[in-house]
């Protein structure tokens, strides 16, 4: 079937893909720069639509343990933030991951620390993929850089975590979250039928069967180490199959843009810009920060002279991306702060200063 | 006569419900919870509704009543079962949710969850075990801890001018309009069993209703928290619990 034509902002489009992902329920809380998501999927009525739920919860906590009641049920569950509400959320991933729940996690960033600023950031990237929560545990984490993607990753999260048992996030920002552009619609796909859900869900003992537990706890250590192991091998699993990157103008680079998201935007302008004074200049965009792709960008270090990582941050994605390429070439990060985004000129000349020239 | 005259299904007086598994409980001998688990267990039996419900266990003794009910159980975070639960009854709208939790975990850590969720008027059933301290984490000072009262933290009694005053939960959710039966009982003797049995039979069946919330405060003992035999515990409850805690019904639907 036909994909849709339509222009919107990147948070309708999130919850417009997520109706026609056949999701069960959205819990949320509202938070600039993103509440659009869940306005819009109130003012949309999935309940008609297709039967979806939507709810306004009191805080974050509670939405994301109303995801963890609706996803151990087997359904298709999820909620939207942004930073400061995502930091609420870390209890409630940790408990996600414990039991071993997929859902879909929004976090349209925005500057912080505390209060921070309504204005995009890219500094969650640490509470993302290092994280976030306690215990040893992964967010399956995605990165879109277009309004585009921020629809079509919907549906991927969404596959990913129902695949490994895992919450999946969609790491955005607030400036890919407010822009419009148009998108492409997948046509709707149909809620999961009750005999279709998962058999490991909580839906009601059935005649002949053990009932069903959902749970993270396990008070004896061998068996929670093998718990643990268990995880773990799943996401050995990821980091071997579900890398996903882009690599834009590499093939002959001396020089590479490292950035996701909106920075990877700015880079891929300042690329042209290189390009046009004779530098030999590439981007590389990671997609899924995890699993990352640690062995294309080591394998990239054999080729290129040195490596820029660009994000809105202080420098959180640049330890990674010095980890792939383990002193092979030399590695900087540049970034603005605070809610600002760096424009192609300032990404231009960091990388002539830092790197090319330095 | 031999006990093996005895023993035979003739005289059978009384047997295990099919929705308790046959593991055995870690609870301390005399505890409520135990006896708490027995009635909800037999009123979803009694209902037939074993393979239409879902619980949610908390974060405190009863963490492990998954391991008890032999219905779909989850485990939910530190004080969240009531969003937990929400989450449950929002896509299943048609089974039957109940919450499980002690008054740490409704009453301080959990109060927002608790509140809004009686204030949307989620149609589960909410049971609540009030037995005035932290059991699990061994007798801490809970919000429902009476003035005066001796906890690991509050060793020579709960002053409330330093601690804050003890939470009348149970009353506080009463008055939201998303409440629709909300009770206060004890099991501290065959009759009051049979009393909570009741409630907890009504908080059931009112989930058919959809017309919100049905609360059931179970004021019960902690005798290792409070340092105490069974026996001796009972009666300290009687004498101090109930006075501040009065058993009975404080919101009745009016359209019954
Ligand atoms: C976030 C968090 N904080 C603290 C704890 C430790 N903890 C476990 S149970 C409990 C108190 C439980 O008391 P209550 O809810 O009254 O139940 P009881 O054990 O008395 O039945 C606490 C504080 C925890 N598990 N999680
Ligand atoms: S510690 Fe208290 S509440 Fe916990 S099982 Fe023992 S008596 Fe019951």
């Amino acid at each position: 079937m036909e994909r849709e034509l339509k222009l919107m902002k990147g948070n309708e489009a999130i919850a417009e893909a997520a109706i026609r992902a056949g999701a069960d329920s959205y819990f949320g809380y509202p938070i600039t720069p993103q509440s659009e998501i869940m306005e819009y999927l109130m003012a949309q009525k999935p309940h008609e639509r297709t039967g979806m739920v939507v709810l306004q919860a009191e805080s974050e906590t509670a939405s994301i343990n109303m995801v963890y009641g609706a996803a151990a049920c087997g359904k298709k569950s999820m909620t939207s933030s942004s930073s400061p509400g995502v930091s609420l959320m870390q209890e409630g991933l940790s408990y996600i991951a414990g039991a071993e729940l997929p859902c879909l996690v929004v976090n349209v960033q925005r500057g912080g620390p505390g209060l921070g600023t309504i204005q995009p950031s890219q500094a969650d990237y640490f509470q993302t993929v290092k994280g976030g929560g306690h215990g040893d545990y992964k967010l399956i984490t995605l990165a879109p850089s277009s309004v585009q993607e921020m629809a079509d990753f919907v549906k991927i999260a969404f596959d990913l975590a129902f695949k490994y048992r895992n919450p999946a996030m969609i790491l955005s920002d607030g400036a890919i979250g407010q822009m419009m552009e148009k998108v492409y619609l997948d046509p709707q796909v149909p809620r999961m039928k009750e005999e279709e859900l998962p058999s490991w869900g909580t839906q009601g003992k059935k005649k002949g069967q053990d009932h069903k537990i959902i749970t993270s706890l396990e008070l004896e250590s061998e068996k929670q180490e093998k718990v643990n192991l268990r995880i773990q091998a799943k996401y050995r699993q990821l980091e071997e199959e579900e890398v996903r990157f882009e690599a834009i103008s590499c093939d002959d680079a001396e020089y590479i843009f490292v950035a996701y998201g909106t920075s990877a935007r700015i880079c891929q302008k300042a690329v042209d810009m290189a390009r046009e004074r004779g530098y030999k200049v590439g981007l590389f965009r990671p997609i899924t920060l995890y699993p990352y792709p640690f062995k294309q960008l080591n394998k990239l270090a054999d080729q290129v002279k040195g490596m820029l990582s660009v994000e809105m941050s202080a420098g959180q994605m640049v330890e990674d991306v010095r980890l792939a390429v383990n002193g092979k070439v030399k590695v900087e990060h540049f970034g603005r702060l605070g809610g600002i985004i760096h424009s192609p000129d300032e990404v231009f000349n960091a990388l002539l200063n830092k790197i090319i020239g330095g | 006569m031999d006990i093996k005259d005895i023993i035979k299904e003739e005289n059978l007086v009384y047997k295990r419900t099919n929705v308790l598994t046959e593991n055995i409980m870690h609870y301390c001998p005399g505890c409520g919870h135990g006896t708490v688990h027995r009635i909800i267990a037999e009123v979803i039996e009694e209902m037939g509704i074993q393979e239409e419900t879902i619980g949610v266990a908390p974060v405190g003794c009863a963490v492990l009543a998954y391991n008890y009910f032999n219905v779909d159980m989850q485990q939910a975070a530190h004080g969240r079962a009531p969003a937990v639960a929400t989450g449950i009854k929002r896509v299943f709208p048609e089974k039957f949710v109940f919450s499980y939790q002690g008054d740490g975990d409704l009453a301080a850590i959990g109060t927002a969850e608790t509140i809004h969720a009686c204030n949307r008027g989620e149609n589960i059933t909410m049971i609540f075990i009030n037995n005035g301290i932290y059991g699990m984490t061994g007798g801490q000072m809970a919000p429902t801890t009476l003035e005066g009262m001796k906890s690991s933290t509050s060793p020579y009694g709960r002053d409330v001018e330093m601690m804050g005053y003890p939470l009348k939960m149970t009353e506080l959710i009463a008055n939201l309009p998303g409440t629709y039966y909300v009770t206060r009982q004890s099991v501290h003797t065959p009759g009051n069993v049979r009393k909570t049995k009741k409630a907890i039979r009504m908080a059931f069946e009112n989930q058919k209703l959809k017309k919100g919330v049905s609360f059931v405060e179970v004021v019960s003992n902690c005798n290792s928290g409070w340092k105490m035999n069974p026996v001796q515990a009972n009666k300290w409850m009687v004498d101090n619990m109930f006075p501040f805690y009065p058993l009975g019904d404080i919101k009745v639907p009016q359209d019954k």
